[in-house]
């Protein structure tokens, strides 16, 4: 099965001249913290809860830096406020990569935490990209390219075979 | 206790060319001693999130200082912000917090554990290497350039005379003060920062 590296991820980072990740690891990300600790050209903004990350990134931001956000779906929700009065009312580019928690192609999720995801993120008119696999990479430098163009937040939905980067395994 | 404006006023003098982030509680009387604005960022309608950006000001511009007027119900809010300040520990960033025990922006309501923790301490706790508390606006004005020259990430907890705002903070600006978007522009203006 085909899965995402984390090698991958932090490429398209590095090929969109990002300078932070601002993130609070969480189980589907773990391997891609770990490899991030390990890359000298990104500079980790780690947090304690979710709804700093936009704030960090919107400071980043305004002092010329490019940051990329890097969350689950949950702190997504938990950050609601901070991508309202921040993240979309200041009107600058942001990319918020959120690892996709209970997203499946095979069928109904139990998961309420994947099933809110789309319909909040279309609530807000926030645009986003699925990345399922390596060769969907190019959606991120989308989205960077997206959020440039409209000084607007957009999400890129990190799906199923993200669980790869807890395991190794691809 | 002191009254915020005669703290900030006492701040503004050793401000120099500070990027200088306030929120919704101290925005307005910010205004009124600023001899800067193009370099002034009021934060408001974020839910305690201004310690964040200017977290976030300050890695991204090491040399220049960053002033942070916090509300100590803001930082209730955002208390992990400590934390995440002091693991990055950006030596230009100045946390002032001005303890009045209510939220004055929402009709004088006590915050939560009015009066029984120390914000000083807390920063301590969470890793500032220095943090100070002031009741005496003439002890801290007699320290304030020492504080502002010293390595970051400082905290300075004033306590200050609660000041009740009547008007909802969410539908006025006080006189001096951008929208937040347009200050955002500014900023980044006077940083030399192009937008996008």
């Amino acid at each position: 099965m085909a899965g995402i590296s984390p090698e991958t991820l932090v490429d398209e980072f590095k090929k969109n001249d990002v300078t932070h990740v601002v993130c609070l690891p969480d189980s589907e990300t773990n391997w891609l913290y770990l490899k991030l600790q390990d890359e000298p050209s990104l500079d980790l903004v780690p947090v304690c809860r979710e709804g700093e990350t936009m704030p960090i990134a919107a400071g980043l931001s305004i002092g010329g830096k490019k940051p990329v956000v890097l969350i689950q779906n949950t702190g997504m929700f938990e950050s609601g406020d901070s991508i309202r009065g921040i993240a979309l009312d200041l009107g600058l580019p942001m990319v918020m990569v959120i690892g996709y928690r209970g997203w499946t192609r095979k069928g109904p999720t139990p998961d309420s935490a994947a099933r809110y995801t789309e319909p909040i993120l279309n609530a807000w008119g926030i645009n986003y990209y699925l990345m399922e696999r390596d060769e969907d990479a190019d959606r991120i430098s989308l989205a960077f390219e997206e959020a440039s163009r409209t000084s607007r937040p957009v999400a890129v939905l990190v799906g199923d075979e993200y669980h790869a980067f807890s395991t190794g395994k691809k | 206790m002191i009254l915020q404006r005669d703290l900030m006023a006492a701040v503004a003098q050793q401000r120099d060319s500070a990027v200088v982030v306030t929120t919704m509680g101290s925005r307005g009387d910010w205004a009124q001693v600023s001899s800067t604005p193009q370099r002034d960022l009021p934060v408001s309608g974020a839910m305690g999130k201004a310690s964040s950006m200017a977290l976030g000001i300050a890695l991204a511009q090491p040399d220049v200082k960053v002033i942070l007027f916090d509300g100590d119900g803001s930082l209730l809010m955002n208390l992990g912000a400590l934390i995440a300040i002091a693991n990055k520990a950006p030596g230009n960033l100045y946390h002032f917090v001005m303890e009045n025990g209510v939220y004055a922006t929402t009709g004088g309501q006590p915050i939560p554990g009015q009066g029984r923790f120390s914000m000083a301490k807390l920063a301590l706790a969470s890793g500032y290497p220095a943090a100070y508390e002031f009741d005496d606006l003439e002890d801290f004005s007699t320290r304030a350039a020492d504080i502002l020259s010293q390595r970051g990430p400082v905290l300075v907890c004033a306590k200050i005379v609660p000041e009740v705002e009547e008007e909802s903070p969410g539908t006025t600006l006080p006189p001096g003060v951008l929208p937040m978007r347009q200050a955002v522009r500014e900023v980044q203006k006077a940083l030399g920062v192009s937008p996008g």
